[in-house]
């Protein structure tokens, strides 16, 4: 597993402890935890890779996308399409997922990011309903009531068929996902993108080709959301158009911008406290959007770098 | 029905639903223009807008009848009161950032529209609200169509509403400072313009003409919810840059056109109307790659 890199991450000594302790600590829980618990930390873990996803597009870029569950959306329907109608390996949909996330971007991206980057937040808003009505109209994606009985895949000879597999399948690609995201962060395209973000103009001045910039950030988010959504359609064998709306768009963008946007221990922080505290306090039920819609405001007004900042300011 | 009624019905349809998106529209452009934010929650103060008419419409329909004697004062009251809401916005949310990075802005906004949705949600508890009004369908006949008087009224009123705005924006004092403001903030205020209270009076207008839509559309299609303002939004956006944006006749063209284009699209064989979304978001994005300006906007240069 990816736990090398995914340390390399922390820059101290002392941070190298601790992050490697926190990876032990996640490794035995599947030894003491009950399936509940499970459950929760495997959809913390993939929250947290598609937030490291979204990341890399608001964080790094700047960027504001509204449509990034059409992504997941994209990556779950191709590997329930590979494996159902095609009747190919689940392994098949990954690369697939991967092209189709690109082509979905390069064509949402490409025209909005030449103009006014805050188009891009509407636009995409609106491509998160295309896609999710378009999968409830067609009929090949099982209208409304999506597909059903995608298999569960085997990996090395062995099923993928206990959620204690899941959870290592889902921290796994959480690791990688820091592992990926601090290369990036820390690579041309890494440093490219947090210039635009900060002086677009003395950006471009510099050689950059902001649009080429911008749109990679776009695209490599959209990749990261299309891989979690095959492994997503793989776990839960059953995904209906409801799952993708614009609601789950919104706590994606929730986990990255409470947590630090731009700051991947931050974005870790956002994504388990968008899936556990729910979760921790149930009696709120219903109302929970509203506190999550109050506590983004708040987050605005009084820590607008998130709970666990990167240190660059964000004003 | 006869090909020609089908047409004359679709047109009279569009014009409806057009003059809903365009007071929509001219409230999200005219608040672009100025401030260059994309106010989110603009089409959640027109689901407001309609709660708060529905509210003040079962006030007074005790004394002056469902009819328009009663539907007036609560649109007028229900404005008001989204007008003022809008500038309470203004001044807690986004005035404080008003210098911070535009993703800042932008998200708040977002923060906004989800407080306003979730709050009504709470409120209502999700179920539709039932908008009865007195109003029947007496009406004249056009040619094949039957146009009843309240669909014109609809559409009157939201035309006045726009030509007042023109002229409030293009003749007033008030209206060259936003106008002003939108070139250039920092000179406003060496000029002595109150940039503040020009940009909540502009938010003011907005919000009031987004409740005076929220109204007209309860009272046109009987029933409103928590989650009416989200698509409208959408596509009011989708006018704002069809026409312009910052354009206060091109939001009218842009909502007008996109009316009939939503109307009549769901008349060609083979979309049908699960597919009336797609097609206007599918149109929004054909439009920025071909003509990002909008049929009457000038060319927009990010500001440096």
């Amino acid at each position: 597993m990816s736990v090398a890199p995914a340390l390399a991450v922390a820059r101290s000594p002392r941070g190298t402890v601790v992050s490697a302790a926190l990876i032990v600590v996640a490794l035995a829980i599947p030894l003491v935890a009950n399936s509940y618990a499970l459950e929760v930390l495997s959809e913390a873990w993939f929250y947290v890779l598609l937030c490291l996803g979204l990341n890399i597009v608001v964080g790094y870029a700047g960027l504001l996308d509204l449509g990034y569950a059409a992504f997941f959306a994209v990556g779950a329907y191709t590997a329930g399409l590979v494996t159902l109608k095609l009747g190919l390996s689940f392994w098949f949909s990954l690369p697939l997922a991967v092209v189709a996330a690109s082509i979905a971007g390069v064509v949402i991206g490409g025209p909005t990011l030449r103009l006014r980057s805050d188009y891009l937040a509407i636009v995409t808003l609106g491509f998160g309903e295309m896609v999710r009505i378009t999968v409830r109209n067609l009929a090949v994606t099982g209208g409304a009531s999506g597909l059903v009985g995608i298999s569960r895949p085997y990996l090395f000879g062995y099923k993928l068929d206990t959620i204690a597999s899941y959870y290592y399948i889902f921290l796994a690609l959480a690791l990688l996902a820091v592992a990926a995201s601090h290369r990036l962060e820390h690579s041309r395209i890494g440093r490219a993108w947090k210039y635009v973000r900060s002086d677009e103009d003395a950006a471009r001045a510099m050689g950059i080709n902001h649009a080429a910039v911008k749109l990679s950030a776009y695209v490599l988010g959209a990749i990261f959301a299309a891989i979690g959504g095959c492994f997503y359609a793989a776990k839960m064998t059953a995904i209906a158009p409801e799952t993708f709306t614009f609601n789950q768009s919104l706590l994606i963008l929730l986990g990255v911008v409470l947590g630090g946007r731009g700051k991947i221990p931050g974005v870790i922080l956002g994504a388990l406290v968008v899936v556990v505290a729910p979760e921790l306090f149930r009696d709120i039920g219903s109302l929970r959007m509203l506190v999550f819609a109050l506590c983004l405001l708040l987050i605005m007004l009084l820590r607008p770098a998130g709970i666990w900042p990167e240190r660059w300011r964000w004003g | 029905m006869s090909l020609t009624a089908i047409l004359l019905q679709q047109l009279a349809n569009g014009l409806i639903l057009g003059s809903f998106y365009a007071l929509v529209a001219l409230g999200y452009s005219m608040v672009y223009g100025v401030i260059k934010l994309l106010n989110f929650a603009h089409g959640d103060l027109y689901m407001v807008g309609a709660f708060a008419g529905f509210g003040s419409l079962s006030l007074f329909s005790g004394w002056l009848g469902a009819g328009w004697a009663g539907i007036v004062p609560s649109i007028l009251l229900s404005m008001l009161a989204v007008g003022m809401l809008g500038v309470a916005i203004d001044r807690v949310a986004y005035r404080p950032l008003r210098e911070a990075p535009k993703l800042s802005v932008l998200i708040t906004a977002l923060a906004v529209s989800m407080l306003l949705e979730n709050t009504v949600l709470a409120a209502t508890g999700g179920q539709f609200t039932a908008f009865s009004t007195d109003l029947g369908f007496a009406g004249i006949d056009i040619g094949l169509v039957h146009v009843t008087y309240t669909q014109m009224v609809l559409v009157g009123t939201s035309v006045v509403l726009m030509v007042v705005l023109e002229l409030f924006v293009s003749r007033t004092r008030y209206g060259r400072a936003m106008r002003a403001i939108a070139i250039d903030q920092d000179a406003c205020r060496l000029m002595g313009i109150d940039v503040n209270r020009t940009i909540a009076l502009t938010f003011f207008i907005g919000s009031a003409l987004a409740a005076a839509s929220g109204v007209l559309a309860g009272v046109y299609y009987g029933s409103i919810n928590f989650f009416m303002g989200f698509l409208i939004g959408l596509k009011a956006f989708t006018a704002a840059v069809i026409g312009g944006i910052g354009n206060i006749p091109g939001a009218m063209l842009g909502g007008l056109l996109l009316g009939l284009l939503e109307a009549f699209g769901t008349q060609i064989p083979g979309i049908g109307g699960q597919w009336k979304d797609v097609f206007v978001f599918a149109f929004l994005i054909l439009f920025l790659v071909f003509r990002p300006t909008g049929l009457l906007g000038k060319p927009v240069v990010e500001r440096m």
